[in-house]
């Protein structure tokens, strides 16, 4: 059996951490290419419903990243952001899902390297965790369900 | 009661309210709201401690807004709905009028909503011991197990929205689950969706939630829907220091402070 590949969505800020990422690729330093990176003007719009979607869809980990508090491009909106997975991380973890699939970050334009590094380190707790099954057992019964209609 | 009864009825005669919302005798010795236009009619009014579905529910209606102004007989629980709709600037001293209860049954009137702010100071929101206790429960437990537990508990919800309809705070009049374009939530009654409208629920209650009970008791498959907006208020209360509805504090999901929690930011 090949050895499993998981399936990471970022989802980050245009004005930090995409540009961080952007760096990453310049200065030509190599990471894992599991992940699928989604921009958003700021991690003030990251709903979290669009979190329960990624693992909905298939995904094994999740990495919410934006700019460092007091450096957001529209003054305030990691503060927020930040107070939301406050409460949503929470709740989910009471609900049972696996918080350890999802990574939050602070990733300035700057942090190329740092980038770098929270994308392998978050492959490599997402290979030691496993696909995230228990999940993709409830999402899958909708793909049952589509094929009959 | 007949206080009740005589204050609906002079509000209704002198034209100061257009409508009284209030409780009268349902079926199988149950109480179900009543909607009083006629002085005449007053006489249905009742109030016992059967009367726990929340009225501020229909203050926010446009059908009910439709009729006039409306006075509402307000236990303690419906009060504090109210203050948590006029922080959100839904209701003021204009919309409504308000015919307190204490909870020893008392008629208590109130001339500004400030005047509720003040007199709920002295009956502090205390979470039910019973789901404060489950909710340590399931703190403690292994995730596995509270992700099975869960699932068992979610799976009978078919998303008949009733837990929406009956929250006073659930007032928006375009909401997310009739989205489609794209479909939000799955519309079928399974797992997923019902997961996601939980979470979403809940999320949508953070820092609004005034624990009436509500959401439960109309919840037809008795799911205890009340532990995860009781959840999150034990955790707005240890990271942010709420403690209940109020008119000035603002809410937690819409103030922010530089020293929030930041441990699990990598």
């Amino acid at each position: 059996m090949a050895e499993f590949e998981p399936k990471i969505v970022a989802f980050v800020c245009n004005w930090c951490t995409y540009a961080g990422a952007d760096l990453t690729g310049t200065s030509r330093i190599k990471y894992a290419s599991n992940v699928r990176i989604i921009r958003f003007p700021c991690t003030g719009r990251i709903d979290y419903m669009l979190l329960l979607k990624a693992f909905g869809e298939g995904a094994d980990g999740i990495i919410v990243s934006g700019c460092h508090p007091n450096d957001c491009h529209y003054t305030s909106g990691n503060f927020h952001a930040r107070r939301r997975w406050i409460v949503f991380r929470s709740l989910i973890d009471f609900l049972g899902i696996d918080i350890r699939r999802i990574t939050f970050s602070w990733v300035s334009a700057a942090e190329g390297a740092k980038w770098a590094g929270l994308v392998n380190s978050t492959v490599s707790v997402i290979r030691d965790l496993g696909p995230y099954d228990d999940y993709k057992k409830i999402a899958n019964f909708i793909e049952k369900e589509v094929s009959h209609g | 009661m007949d206080e009740l009864r005589t204050r609906a009825r002079e509000l209704l005669e002198s034209g100061k309210v257009q409508l009284v919302i209030g409780y009268e005798q349902g079926s199988g010795g149950k109480t179900r709201p009543a909607f009083v236009e006629n002085p005449e009619k007053t006489d249905s009014l009742i109030f016992d401690s059967r009367c726990i579905q929340n009225l501020a529910v229909y203050v926010t209606k446009s059908e009910v807004r439709k009729k006039g102004r409306p006075a509402i007989v307000a236990s303690v629980p419906v009060l504090r709905s109210l203050i948590q709709l006029a922080s959100e600037n839904q209701i003021n001293d204009d919309t409504l009028v308000i015919i307190g209860i204490t909870p020893g049954l008392e008629l208590i009137e109130f001339k500004t909503l400030k005047e509720v702010g003040s007199f709920l100071e002295q009956y502090s929101l205390e979470l039910d011991a019973r789901d404060k206790e489950m909710i340590c429960k399931l703190d403690g437990m292994e995730p596995a197990l509270r992700w099975k537990l869960w699932m068992e508990t979610l799976e009978p919800c078919f998303k008949c929205y009733a837990c929406r309809a009956a929250c006073p705070l659930c007032y928006c009049t375009r909401c997310t689950v009739e989205c489609n374009q794209p479909q939000w939530l799955p519309v079928a009654s399974h797992l997923l969706g019902n997961l996601e409208w939980h979470i979403m629920r809940a999320m949508h209650m953070a820092g609004r939630c005034t624990d009436c009970g509500s959401c439960a008791n109309a919840c037809p498959v008795g799911i205890p829907l009340t532990l995860l907006t009781r959840k999150i208020m034990l955790d707005a209360n240890l990271n942010f220091g709420q403690t209940g509805p109020s008119l000035t504090s603002g809410n937690i999901m819409s103030v922010f402070r530089p020293e929030d929690r930041d441990n699990f930011i990598k």
